[in-house]
């Protein structure tokens, strides 16, 4: 391994794990939202969050360049309040990879919520508990799997995620160079075949150990659960 | 304590209005199934927003729609028994029971300290397991003390031992009558059961279509019930007991009533449950039959019900129910005031 690949798979480990931790407690919000929330514009907020699921994703690149490119409305402030530059840095690719993975996570998080009984957060209610204190006492730990199974979705697509990151930061080396966006660039170049098959190898055993953790992590809080 | 509700909700087609004062003890939400009682539990307990009207619990407005005022369910103090335990899966019984605890202080409310919860409802031995491996008259003992141990100033319990067998409601039921008896907790009891009512309730609130019917002490409003298995309650005495043929007599304003061996003591407090339909009328003091009780009392009201009729008795001030069919109403010709004899068939008991 080359240190070049090495850099590229560091890089989106960190990219990865960056963009589902900084998204899962909005993913969590908005899953709650969708789950049990009555306001105007729902459906309007469910477009939205799988919006990034339907468009091709060179699409939603180039709409965040657009948005949060350096001239870009909301990049530009960003910038000028609180100097945080997204254009082709690594917080870029994981804003990217965090948009691409935001609609599976939301999902899977929704789901889990939707099977928590509505009982037995009124029962909770009744015995004193605040809303947000029955969300955290209750809700929130009957659809742990699901979280969990969320943020393994959003972590295996930003492993994976290619287009809109490519549009949005680039392929520069060390700074935005993700593996897929690696082993693109090893097959475009004479005699990267080796490299790019390594990457692809370590890019299978990352995917399968997220997977296998996920399920064990499932069923230890499942067998918790149900123990006598 | 007094709960003091005043409301109009509309659900669908159905319309519900009910007004009644409650007073200390087991007030019993007496009806039919689709008559309203979980609707009008929920409005007291928070967890429906009624249309218009207040409910009031020892002078604290709950709810004003007047005034736009809505304390939400987690404010309100008030314990809340389900049908369906709901007790939290994910806990154990401990925790199940403690989950109350950390948002209420202590003040007020019931003094209900843990041991002595623990004890009262005879669920020492499952505190270490979780609910799913409960049976269903053990969640409902776990459910009564969870809310228990929140400090409620109201208990709410929505048919607790609706979806239990008969074994496990007998094995429950003393448990309820200790809360009422020791607990100090005021309890709005849901039930459709009669037999129930007569043994909890102090104060009974009918309610019909929505409605309330009638409100009043268990020993005046049950008799009216219009449910099927209507019937009378009688306070009685246990008087003495037969070894010989195994029998018991109760010593009741009515008079004496010899019924099966009872486990009380003589001079115990018993409340029997004479069902409508166990009750004969004859106009003479009928000899020679098999039934051991009868009773001297006059006709108070008759009131027809389809091809039958029922008849309320009024025996030296205790009221009894009888349910005849028309055809006999008119052979006896009964009419308010006439002295007739009722011959009881079975009297089912309950210790009070």
């Amino acid at each position: 391994m080359t240190a070049e690949e090495w850099t590229a798979v560091r890089l989106s480990l960190l990219v990865a794990v960056t963009a589902t931790a900084a998204s899962l407690p909005l993913g969590v919000a908005i899953a709650w939202l969708l789950a049990r929330g009555r306001f105007w514009g729902k459906g309007l907020l469910d477009t939205l969050v799988h919006l990034p699921l339907i468009l091709p994703p060179v699409v939603t690149g180039y709409l965040l360049l657009i948005l949060f490119g350096r001239r870009g409305p909301i990049g530009e402030f960003l910038d000028r309040a609180f100097g945080i530059v997204f254009a082709f840095r690594w917080t870029g690719a994981v804003l990217a990879c965090a948009v691409m993975g935001f609609p599976l996570m939301v999902r899977a998080i929704r789901l889990s919520i939707e099977a928590v009984d509505t009982r037995l957060e009124s029962a909770a209610g009744t015995l004193g508990a605040h809303p947000l204190l029955v969300f955290a006492t209750i809700t929130l730990p009957l659809c742990l799997p699901g979280v969990i199974a969320g943020a393994i979705l959003c972590f295996a697509k930003s492993m994976g995620e290619f287009g809109a990151t490519i549009t949005f930061v680039s392929n520069i080396p060390g700074e935005t160079q993700t593996l897929p966006s690696a082993i693109y660039t090893l097959t475009q170049i004479p005699g990267g075949d080796a490299g790019a098959l390594r990457l692809t190898l370590i890019s299978v055993v990352i995917s399968m150990v997220a997977l296998l953790g996920s399920e064990m992590l499932a069923r230890r809080l499942g067998a918790r659960r149900v123990a006598t | 304590m007094s709960l003091d509700v005043d409301i109009k909700h509309r659900h669908g087609t159905f319309h519900l209005q009910a007004r009644f004062v409650s007073q200390p003890g087991v007030t019993a939400l007496f009806g039919r199934s689709g008559s309203g009682k979980t609707t009008l539990v929920n409005i007291v307990g928070g967890l429906i927003r009624p249309d218009r009207g207040r409910v009031t619990v020892d002078g604290q407005v709950l709810v004003d729609t007047d005034r736009r005022l809505f304390v939400p369910r987690h404010r309100r103090r008030i314990g809340y028994v389900f049908q369906d335990s709901r007790l939290f899966p994910h806990l154990s019984v401990r925790q199940n029971l403690l989950y109350g605890r950390w948002f209420t202080s202590g003040t007020g409310g019931a003094v209900a300290d843990f041991d002595s919860v623990v004890e009262l409802l005879g669920i020492g031995a499952l505190l270490d397991r979780r609910p799913d491996s409960l049976s269903g008259g053990e969640k409902q003992r776990v459910a009564i003390g969870r809310a228990l141990l929140a400090h409620p100033r109201l208990l709410l319990m929505d048919e607790p031992l609706a979806s239990l067998d008969e074994a496990r409601r007998a094995e429950i039921l003393p448990y309820i009558e200790r809360l009422r008896d020791k607990a100090g907790v005021p309890i709005l009891y849901v039930s459709h059961s009669v037999a129930e009512v007569a043994r909890l309730a102090t104060t009974v609130v009918i309610l019909s279509d929505g409605k309330v019917t009638a409100v009043g002490p268990v020993l005046d409003i049950l008799p009216l019930a219009d449910a099927s298995d209507g019937g009378s309650v009688l306070d009685a005495v246990v008087a003495h007991h037969d070894e010989g043929f195994q029998l018991t007599t109760l010593a009741s304003v009515a008079g004496e009533l010899q019924v099966p061996r009872l486990s009380a003591p003589a001079g115990a407090s018993v409340r029997a449950y004479i069902r409508a339909r166990d009750v004969m009328l004859s106009l003479q003091p009928p000899q020679e039959i098999s039934a051991l009780n009868v009773l001297a009392g006059k006709v108070a009201q008759i009131v027809p019900s389809g091809a039958q009729a029922d008849i309320r008795l009024d025996c030296n001030g205790a009221v009894l129910m009888a349910r005849l069919t028309n055809k006999s109403v008119q052979r006896l010709a009964l009419v308010p005031g006439r002295p007739v004899y009722a011959v009881i068939k079975s009297v089912s008991f309950e210790r009070s």
